[in-house]
């Protein structure tokens, strides 16, 4: 009898459980899972009117096309220079950056820094990139002060750099926070002790601080190699011009371009499968660095 | 303690230096469209205002207020801000609470999170996502703005690591008590994740008020445009829409040249950030330290 009721009541929690996880899961399944049935279209010759099952299949032909212009293979150095440049500036950056911090003994100065550094990664690049266009054109304030008349937004060998430069600038003081909940973890007493031992600033620096950080910086490294690909859309998409396509176009804005100004639906959607792909196999790679490497995992 | 012996006097004082550079390196950019906002015209067109506004007024900011369609976009971000946040907070405590049971518990549990995972990891990219939302007519809609998004899947992972920290004894208490799995979630495991909640929803206003991106593939008439989109339409290449546009396009594209006013659209856009802000400064650390180191 109480047997029975127990397992009534087992049930009754399972079907809730069920019921609370339906509402979530029908839209996953209309906005992530059918759409991935959508990946067909990268075999065939999509025609809206006739659907994927009436167009034509064509098998690799979008893949043969895209290594045969010179944009597929533009495209994807674009996006791995961009994408790896930035990782590699943005971390150094923010770890230079919550080192320098640290030292600052007057707490009112280092939380006004504090809350100014971090502001730009709140502001969306819609508006970072008017600020950035106005700043860097021809005849704006980074050439008068420089005394150059560098077109920085239309060079295909400054455009890069402004790319990485600015996402540096705009992630660097948000990206800092990890590294400085790092840097207050590692035990006052190992800095007391190399001090004893007569450890210089810089030498302390190299053999307490960044010892001490390791893991968090290869759990960030980890995590940041799952997003390789992304060189970010809306960074480039808000600067770029057709003179710097050649340098500054990347993946997404090119699947853009293709899919959703220029209509050939199954040429971008074939181009971004294979960006998916990839980054799906990085992902699960990235993961099992962390969990290997670190104490923590990222999904 | 005993620093100076360590670090030099001037070797402190360059630490501060190149804070305080790099702090006003953040701030100069953004002041300079506010500086730009509060300037005459003419000045801004001869290129003259740097940092400090120059023939200061703000006949901007009073254009914008009988604007129209900025307002429109302006409400209909803040719509979906709201919307958002209901959905997203709704569907993540609903989600997070059953994937904390265990197998025995719950029998599917695997299967769900598993489906969760490479729905986060794979997506069908750009043009499939699109044809789908198109196949469900919700193009031009608001709903296209926020039903894409209405499972942050991350988000729900990172609300189940928060809840499975939680002590399984409140939770056995509860039940001896006669709590069932509804008044177990409402009563023990919300009250201990207000923070993460307050974390994430944050994060959720503060990336749907950004993201042009939606705005920018989902709806093509203008006047349904959340003020992201709208406020980037207004600066997109003059050259290709001469070449394109029509005469309409061509006559709104003129108006970007009136760069003040535009700085002024910009600057009233990031008001409610910053109505947010200090609460974002509040609690976005602890949103970084869980969701980036996790068991």
């Amino acid at each position: 009898m109480i047997k029975n009721k127990q397992k009534n009541k087992n049930i009754a929690s399972e079907v809730f459980y069920h019921s609370m996880m339906l509402p979530g899961m029908v839209f996953v399944l209309l906005f992530n899972i059918i759409p991935m049935f959508g990946i067909i279209m990268a075999f065939e010759d999509y025609k809206p009117g006739k659907g994927f099952l009436g167009s034509k299949f064509v098998g690799l032909k979008h893949y043969k096309y895209l290594f045969q212009i010179p944009d597929g293979f533009n495209i994807f150095r674009n996006t791995l220079v961009i994408a790896v440049g930035k990782i590699l500036l943005g971390t150094l950056m923010a770890i230079i950056f919550s080192i320098l911090l640290n030292e600052i003994r007057h707490a009112w100065l280092k939380k006004s820094v504090q809350t100014i550094v971090y502001l730009p990664h709140f502001l969306s690049w819609v508006i970072l990139a008017t600020a950035i266009k106005n700043l860097f054109r021809l005849d704006g304030f980074v050439n008068a002060i420089l005394g150059t008349g560098i077109n920085f937004l239309g060079s295909n060998s400054f455009f890069q750099p402004l790319l990485i430069g600015s996402d540096v600038w705009k992630e660097f003081g948000y990206n800092s926070v990890v590294y400085l909940a790092a840097l207050t973890a590692i035990d006052p007493g190992l800095h007391e002790a190399a001090k004893i031992d007569g450890a210089n600033w810089w030498e302390r620096v190299f053999h307490v601080t960044l010892p001490g950080m390791r893991s968090v910086i290869i759990l960030m490294f980890a995590m940041n190699l799952g997003g390789i690909l992304n060189a970010g859309f809306d960074q480039v998409y808000n600067l770029y011009t057709t003179p710097v396509y050649e340098t500054g176009d990347i993946i997404d804005t090119y699947v853009y371009r293709a899919g959703i100004t220029a209509m050939q639906y199954s040429f971008a959607t074939a181009i971004g499968l294979m960006k998916s792909v990839i980054a799906f196999v990085l992902m699960m790679i990235a993961n099992g660095l962390a969990k290997r490497y670190t104490d923590s995992k990222i999904f | 303690m005993n620093r100076k012996k360590v670090i030099s006097k001037s070797g402190y004082a360059l630490i501060y230096i190149i804070v305080i550079l790099l702090g006003l390196c953040c701030l100069l950019p953004l002041w300079y469209i506010v500086a730009i906002s509060f300037s005459k015209a003419s000045a801004v067109e001869g290129n003259m205002v740097s940092f400090i506004p120059i023939g200061f007024n703000t006949v901007a900011y009073e254009e914008i207020l009988t604007d129209k369609q900025y307002w429109r976009s302006f409400g209909i971000s803040i719509m979906r801000v709201v919307l958002a946040i209901l959905f997203n907070t709704v569907l993540t405590v609903s989600m997070a609470y059953p994937l904390t049971k265990n197998k025995q518990q719950f029998k599917g549990r695997d299967i769900y999170m598993n489906i969760l995972i490479f729905a986060m990891l794979f997506n069908g990219g750009m043009i499939p996502t699109f044809l789908a939302i198109k196949k469900y007519h919700l193009l031009n809609t608001i709903w296209a703005l926020v039903l894409p998004g209405a499972v942050p899947i991350f988000n729900v992972i990172l609300l189940m690591n928060f809840f499975l920290g939680i002590p399984k004894s409140l939770e056995e208490a509860a039940v001896l008590d006669g709590a069932n799995p509804m008044q177990v979630l409402l009563r023990v495991y919300l009250p201990c994740s207000v923070p993460v909640l307050a974390t994430v929803s944050l994060f959720s206003i503060v990336g749907s008020w950004n993201d042009f991106y939606s705005g920018l593939i989902y709806i093509t008439r203008i006047q349904n445009y959340p003020l992201m989109t709208y406020i980037q339409s207004l600066t997109i290449n003059m050259e290709e829409i001469v070449k394109h546009g029509t005469a309409d396009d061509i006559m709104r594209a003129a108006k970007v040249s009136e760069q003040n006013l535009n700085a002024a659209k910009i600057v009233v856009s990031v008001v409610p950030l910053m109505l947010i802000y200090p609460f974002l400064q509040k609690y976005f650390i602890t949103g970084i330290v869980i969701g980036s180191v996790k068991e």
